[in-house]
């Protein structure tokens, strides 16, 4: 169990609120698993937290543009630079990259990458066509192993709901992969910050898992 | 690769659920938030609650039992009936449910379906459309008529054309009811599911007519449906989530299988 020690349980989880999306299910989540956290966009309450989440739901575009209005972005970048451990989803997994194919908008750069649309349409196999959004339940190819995945095994699924996906420039951020159509990275990850596509809030037993570990990750992770 | 999706539809009235007699012991009948609990532990891969209850009076009933089924369960949830503001879908929506499913107000205005769309995000959308079997006409060219009050009032609008106005105004999803398969137990309409899924880009659920494991099957298989809505035949025990699950599973229909 590299990485995870029972030292990290705290309090102080900060799930970033800049409008995107259904915060309350992570903090439902987290609840259950018995961790606290609070919901917020103050700088202070960020900086001073001992991990933060950025979820979201929603288009790039506006979520950028609300997280720069709010000063967000700063913090988030400042948090990553000092070692905190960070848990991104779906939207926040695709935002943290240098940019996006959604309106064009220049993203976060906390990863260097970019976020692309599915092609359309998605090649037809056995003749079945492939929907866009990614709407349901897919399984996680595990390129390697992550301290906060630990415990996940490959015929686990977890539920997507997405028409972009991210695509880190260094194969080194690559952690997880999923199959639609395409072979596409859902789980992306560098030093101390984890993000995958999926909603692990909304997965199940195995997405749980993943948040109670992230729960208790150090942030420390060789890749 | 993606899974097709089984999903459990619960009707509410008053904050009861109206099915499940003879369901399992240790499970409080009646009570919603336990038999999500309990299909969410034999693996549905979202549920579906159509509340019914006849006075809006009652909508904070409602509110309140998707508040408690919210902290229950981590797999997506999707709740219909009564929904007829933005307003209304946000108070389900914060609540706690993933999604919101309209009906007969997209009918009446189908701006709320952009509306929504707008506010919330496609994912959360839902189309529920109510459909019969009609003879091809000029205004029916599909020959699938979208019906209101459980089928009584026919809205002259084509099937076909009204899901794919629907997925143009914003709607993430459609939830395809046969009224004419609806509680028969004799097999979805896999014609009308067909039509409906292989002419719009959103997943389609199909709903109506379960009656066996065959039905399903065929539902997913060849009507190309991407999720399958199921009452009576778990609600009254023919057969588990599993059982179905692992059925569909060695016919090679790809679902979801641990959890």
């Amino acid at each position: 169990m590299s990485g995870i020690s029972e030292i990290y349980i705290d309090k102080l989880i900060a799930i970033i609120d800049y409008k995107a999306g259904n915060l309350k299910s992570v903090e439902r989540a987290l609840k259950k698993l018995g961790f606290s956290c609070c919901i917020t966009h103050n700088n202070e309450e960020i900086l001073n937290s001992q991990r933060i989440i950025f979820p979201g739901v929603g288009a790039a575009g506006q979520a950028i543009a609300d997280l720069r209005h709010l000063g967000l972005d700063k913090a988030l970048k400042q948090g990553f630079e000092n070692g905190k451990p960070i848990l991104g989803i779906c939207l926040g997994a695709q935002i943290i990259l240098d940019k996006s194919e959604e309106n064009s908008a220049r993203c976060l750069g906390l990863i260097s990458g970019e976020v692309k649309l599915f092609p359309s349409p998605l090649f037809p196999e056995e003749n079945e066509r492939f929907k866009i959004p990614h709407m349901g339940w897919n399984s996680v190819h595990l390129v390697k192993g992550h301290p906060v995945l630990e415990g996940i095994k490959p015929a686990d699924e977890f539920y997507f709901v997405h028409s972009y996906y991210p695509v880190p420039a260094s194969d080194k951020c690559l952690i997880g992969t999923t199959g639609y159509g395409i072979e596409f990275p859902s789980i992306i990850g560098c030093k101390n910050l984890i993000a995958m596509q999926f909603h692990p809030e909304k997965s199940g037993i195995p997405g749980l898992k993943i948040l109670k570990n992230f729960c208790m990750w150090n942030g420390h992770y060789v890749e | 690769m993606l899974s097709k999706r089984i999903i459990p539809c619960l009707d509410v009235r008053d904050g009861k659920t109206t099915k499940g007699i003879k369901f399992k012991e240790n499970v409080d009948i009646g009570v919603p938030v336990e038999m999500a609990r309990f299909y969410y532990e034999e693996g549905a891969d979202e549920i579906v609650f159509y509340d019914i209850t006849a006075s809006s009076e009652q909508r904070e009933i409602m509110i309140d039992v998707v508040r408690r089924v919210a902290e229950e369960i981590f797999i997506p949830f999707c709740v219909g009936g009564g929904i007829r503001t933005v307003e209304d879908m946000r108070a389900v929506l914060l609540a706690g449910a993933e999604k919101v499913s309209v009906n007969t107000a997209a009918v009446n205005d189908p701006e709320i379906i952009s509306e929504g769309a707008k506010v919330f995000g496609s994912q959360c959308i839902v189309l529920g459309m109510d459909v019969k079997k009609v003879a091809y006409t000029e205004r029916t060219p599909s020959g699938y008529e979208i019906v209101t009050h459980g089928g009584r009032t026919y809205t002259g609008i084509d099937a076909l054309a009204w899901a794919q106005r629907a997925e143009d105004l914003g709607a993430g999803e459609i939830c395809l009811n046969s009224i004419d398969a609806d509680g028969a137990q004799q097999g979805y309409e896999t014609a009308l599911t067909s039509l409906i899924s292989e002419n719009v880009n959103i997943p389609v659920i199909a709903s109506g007519g379960a009656g066996n494991i065959n039905h399903i099957y065929d539902v997913l298989k060849y009507a190309k449906a991407d999720a399958a809505l199921i009452a009576s035949i778990i609600h009254y025990e023919t057969y588990t989530i599993r059982q179905i699950k692992d059925e569909l599973n060695s016919r090679g229909i790809k679902v979801r299988n641990t959890w």
